[in-house]
Order: C-alpha cells, then sequence, then structure tokens
C-alpha cells in the first residue's frame, strides 16, 4: 500500500517521471490528474499570498508558484499550512531579484495567516504583571499569545505590506527600510505594529521559556533598547496571554 | 541565542514594569466585542475555532443569518441593514444558503 502511493505520488509532480503502473488509460490521463494536482496547489499558495501575488502580477506569480510547488510536494494533509518555505524561495528566485522586498513581504503574509488561524486568547494586560512583587518580577516567565508572532522586515516590505492591507493608506511607499513587526490577532482581526528596538529579542526570549531577567539581558544587547518602550509596545500589542506557574 | 548573561537588577525590571503599565491603554478586546449573526456580507464572516479549523470567510450570501462577525458590544441589534433586516445576538433563519 505504501509502496504503491509513493509509486503514484512520485510522478505526479515529476512530469518526465514513467506513469505509474497499474493507471488505466496511459500518459493523457495521468497527466490530466498531474496538472489537477499542480494547479490546485498553486491555488492554495495564490490564497495565501495574495499580496505578493499583486505585487508581481497573476502571470508572474502563477509561474513562480509553478516551479515551487513542483520542488516542494505538501508535506501535511491540511492545506492551510501549504506554502511554508515559499518566502524563502522567493527570496533565491531569480527573476525577481529586483524586488527586494518580496520576500520578506511573502513572510508577514505568511505570519499574518498563521496569526489568523492560532487559538483565539484573551491577551494579557501589563497590569496583572505589574501587580506582581517587584522582587520576583526578574524570574518571571511570560506565555506567548497563541496568534503573536514577531519579524524582522527589510527593504520596506512592512511599508509595503500595509500599504495593500489597509485601505486608508494611499500615496506613494517607499520600498526601503528595515522594521521589527508583532503580529498578533487579540480578536478576529490580524494587526501587525513595528516593535521599538530590542523588543524583537525580548519577545523572542521569552517566548522561548526565558526568564523576565535573561529576555531583558539579551535585549539589552541591542543598541537603543528600551525595556519600558519594548514592554508597553509588546503589552498593547497583546503579544503573551498569560503569566507562566512557576 | 546569545549566552545567558547575568539578569538586569531587579529594581530596574520593576520600574520598567510599573512605567509601563502606567504608560499603557487598555485596549478594546474581546470584552468590549460581542457576535453578531447576520450582518456579514458573503466571505466576509469572522470566526477562529483554534487551530486547524477556520470557519472565517465561509459564509456564500450577504447578510448570512447563521454567520456571524465581531461588532462593538451593545451595537449588534442596532445595526440596519437592506431590505429591513436587522442585527441579532443569535443565529437567524434568513438568508442562509442552498
Amino acid at each position: 500500500m505504501r509502496d504503491y502511493s509513493a509509486d503514484f505520488a512520485v510522478p505526479l509532480l515529476d512530469p518526465g517521471a514513467a506513469v505509474p503502473p497499474g493507471v488505466v488509460g496511459g500518459t493523457r490521463r495521468f497527466g490530466v490528474y498531474r496538472n489537477n494536482v499542480v494547479v490546485g496547489l498553486v491555488e492554495a499558495l495564490a490564497d495565501a499570498y495574495p499580496i505578493v501575488r499583486t505585487l508581481v502580477g497573476e502571470e508572474f506569480f502563477r509561474a513562480a508558484a509553478r516551479l515551487f510547488v513542483l520542488d516542494n510536494p505538501p508535506k501535511s494533509p491540511v492545506m492551510l499550512d501549504y506554502g511554508v518555505g515559499f518566502a524563502e524561495f522567493l527570496e533565491d528566485f531569480e527573476p525577481a531579484e529586483r524586488l527586494t522586498y518580496l520576500a520578506d513581504v511573502a513572510r508577514i503574509e505568511r505570519a499574518a495567516l498563521d496569526a489568523y488561524h492560532a487559538a483565539d486568547a484573551e491577551p494579557l494586560a501589563i497590569a496583572t504583571l505589574a501587580a506582581i512583587d517587584p522582587d520576583r518580577l526578574e524570574a518571571v516567565r511570560l506565555v506567548p499569545h497563541p496568534a503573536a508572532r514577531v519579524l524582522a522586515t527589510r527593504h520596506g516590505a512592512a511599508a509595503v505590506w500595509r500599504a495593500h492591507t489597509d485601505p486608508g493608506s494611499a500615496g506613494p511607499v517607499r520600498a526601503e527600510g528595515d522594521a521589527d513587526l508583532v503580529i498578533v490577532r487579540p480578536d478576529a482581526d490580524v494587526a501587525a505594529h513595528v516593535l521599538p528596538a530590542g523588543a524583537l529579542i525580548l519577545f523572542a526570549m521569552l517566548a522561548e521559556g526565558n526568564t523576565l531577567g535573561m529576555a531583558a539581558a539579551a535585549a539589552d544587547e541591542v543598541a537603543g533598547f528600551d525595556l519600558q518602550a519594548a514592554l508597553v509596545a509588546l503589552f498593547a500589542a497583546g503579544a503573551f496571554a498569560a503569566i507562566a506557574e512557576t | 541565542m546569545p549566552s545567558l548573561k547575568t539578569p538586569l537588577s531587579a529594581a530596574l525590571i520593576a520600574a520598567a514594569v510599573v512605567g509601563a503599565a502606567a504608560a499603557t491603554i487598555p485596549s478594546a478586546h474581546a470584552a468590549e466585542k460581542e457576535k453578531c449573526f447576520g450582518i456579514a456580507l458573503s466571505g466576509q464572516n469572522d470566526c477562529a475555532a483554534g487551530p486547524g479549523t477556520t470557519c472565517a470567510g465561509t459564509s456564500t450570501r450577504d447578510y448570512q443569518g447563521n454567520a456571524w462577525k465581531l461588532v462593538p458590544a451593545g451595537t449588534c441589534t442596532t445595526i440596519e441593514l437592506p431590505e429591513g433586516r436587522m442585527g441579532s445576538l443569535e443565529p437567524l433563519t434568513r438568508d442562509l444558503p442552498g
């Protein structure tokens, strides 16, 4: 059984491979099925990366997505997860070389999609943290909100992404500049907020289970880091869900 | 990750947390929102039922009675829609697909 599904799956994404044994109707019929599989996966990518699609145009997107699909068969039956790695693919995709922001826009779209489908949770209020005995604060560990993700973006990708998601923003976009983002979904809507210096490291360290003291020390390596500003930005965004039990 | 350094002083961390708490304005979260049925345009309904599941964006008709959207609390039943429809806190049987 296992061998048969492998025999069947491999030629699906490799037009050069022989038609699997036992297929009735020969190359032509299998070719139709093969095409449907590829088109379906390209469609899944098109749904997951609408802004990338808008930026490069339908034809370019489909051509690029097709190449990605042929090299990246789905690893899970859940189509929601399909397309992880598409940003990295775009990064090395020569025809898109001039669109320096494209890969990072794809990363933001991916993070926003994952945040959208993450579990619900009530964001932790900073007041709850502030109510803890001050002497215990440095040893506190925080549970990140299930939807929260941080992302370092370059080449103005954050501005390009925002221009395509916020109907209120108009005018030319400057495709330059770096921005650390936190992607959250406190209620039903995904939002991205720009983070101050070092806040990304602070969140990442906390998300890995480090204490507030350890995370703050690591973030302190970043020039311009201000713990209070970083906490304000992360808590205002709703990046945490709870204080971990110690 | 960088090597684990000496934590910042407890006093400094405490000051930052208290300062941050004072500077953070509580934002409107789920507590001040309510599910409102029958108001979402086709494909624009909300839903977040947990990992691996979704029903967001699955409504197929405008103002579909069993599809909901989050709105500010207290406003749902005052939402007026075309042809005399109103928003509802309970699922409705109007405008169902099929």
